[in-house]
């Protein structure tokens, strides 16, 4: 029982004291979880880091499931992630209750359209970051430009199309790559 | 049914967003915007909330549109389905399938989601900052949020060059909302 507390309490602190979303939240929950607590090594982070990267959903709830499956397994994994949920949770709640009435206040308007032209560049940078570590033979340059082309196309014809049919094609144009490439034996070329 | 509409549309955000957080940005706004449940620039605002908030930004997210748009009940479904995938995934991964991500077919999956997440969110950052330059009404270019727009953008990506960490993002946010009440203030 004193397991699921504190990891609950453990992660409810990750949480609460992590701003910039999940990549921030990985050195916190290293520092927490491998150096101080010692609940997981080294290796055991690397491993989390490469999955949470390749598994969709919050990187935050990705570790909180793992870290919480390794201590206390089902259980476990349930009270980390509603542990690492529940401070945001409460936050954004009250928040939202009285945003639309302080967007009123004529500074404050004035002050969120600055930031909605900050929120561009984070997003453009975001992208260009991840175009950085991308690595970028001819599939993965194609798959970038056609998703950009197409997406940017929806946008301004304002077409109702969700980004998963793109997100979808795209997997399956990488597999039938794949097993072409394989039918020629040129498996380490990809 | 509103909650059923929440329960899917972040069912479907949890379930796609390689990446992390900017990678969920476009699928909130394909939901929001399906639903006509928020525009570009409220949008915009709470991704700017969210940032400057303890917390994953996709979690913030989610319950900032279930409680505009249910409540209470509205947000916990909301936050919840879009925890729901990425808690059942990794489960999957360590009680049944230790090399799911090894498969090689698996693989193959990531390497063509990767670049076309990539490319979606950079067709997202783009159409959201032109958007910010153009007037619908009047159907002209904004020249003042053009100039913002390039002022903040030099200043954010040349900080790198002379500082090691950069400007961090809430960092920039602050800075944006200065020049905000700077600007249209005066």
């Amino acid at each position: 029982m004193s397991v699921l507390i504190e990891l609950f309490l453990t992660f409810a602190r990750i949480g609460t004291f992590t701003f910039g979303g999940g990549y921030a939240m990985l050195s916190i929950i290293e520092n927490i979880c491998v150096e101080q607590k010692k609940w997981i090594t080294h290796d055991e982070m690397m491993n989390i880091t490469v999955i949470a990267e390749s598994t969709p959903g919050p990187i935050a709830i990705n570790c909180a499931t793992y870290v919480g499956y390794k201590r206390g397994k089902l259980t476990g994994a349930f009270f980390a992630t509603l542990g690492v949920a529940i401070p945001s949770f409460i936050i954004i709640f009250a928040i939202s209750m009285f945003l639309e009435g302080f967007l009123e206040i004529v500074w404050i308007a004035h002050a969120f359209m600055g930031i909605k032209i900050a929120v561009g560049i984070l997003i453009l940078d975001a992208a260009l970051k991840m175009i950085g570590k991308m690595k970028k033979k001819p599939l993965q340059v194609g798959i970038l430009l056609a998703s950009f082309a197409v997406i940017t196309l929806i946008n301004m014809l304002k077409i109702h199309l969700s980004s998963i049919v793109v997100m979808l094609t795209s997997a399956l144009v990488s597999v039938a790559f794949f097993i072409v490439q394989k039918g020629h034996g040129k498996e380490e070329q990809i | 049914m509103i909650y059923l509409d929440l329960l899917i549309g972040f069912l479907e955000v949890g379930m796609f967003s390689f990446g992390g957080a900017y990678a969920a940005i476009p699928l909130i706004r394909d939901v929001v915007s399906a639903h006509e449940w928020l525009d570009d620039e409220m949008l915009s605002y709470m991704i700017a909330v969210s940032e400057s908030t303890p917390g994953p930004i996709m979690v913030n997210l989610a319950t900032y549109v279930g409680s505009n748009k249910g409540g209470l009940l509205g947000a916990f479904i909301a936050t919840a389905a879009v925890m729901l995938p990425a808690f059942f995934i990794i489960l999957f991964i360590m009680v049944l399938e230790k090399s799911f991500l090894k498969n090689l077919y698996v693989q193959a999956i990531m390497r063509g989601l990767k670049p076309c997440v990539t490319g979606i969110i950079l067709a997202t950052g783009v159409y959201m900052i032109l958007g910010n330059c153009y007037i619908k009404t009047e159907k002209s270019i904004d020249v003042t949020a053009v100039l913002i727009t390039c002022g903040l953008a030099l200043i954010y990506f040349g900080f790198r060059k002379f500082v090691k960490k950069g400007l961090s993002p809430i960092g920039l946010i602050c800075l944006a909302a200065v020049v905000g009440v700077a600007v249209y203030g005066i």
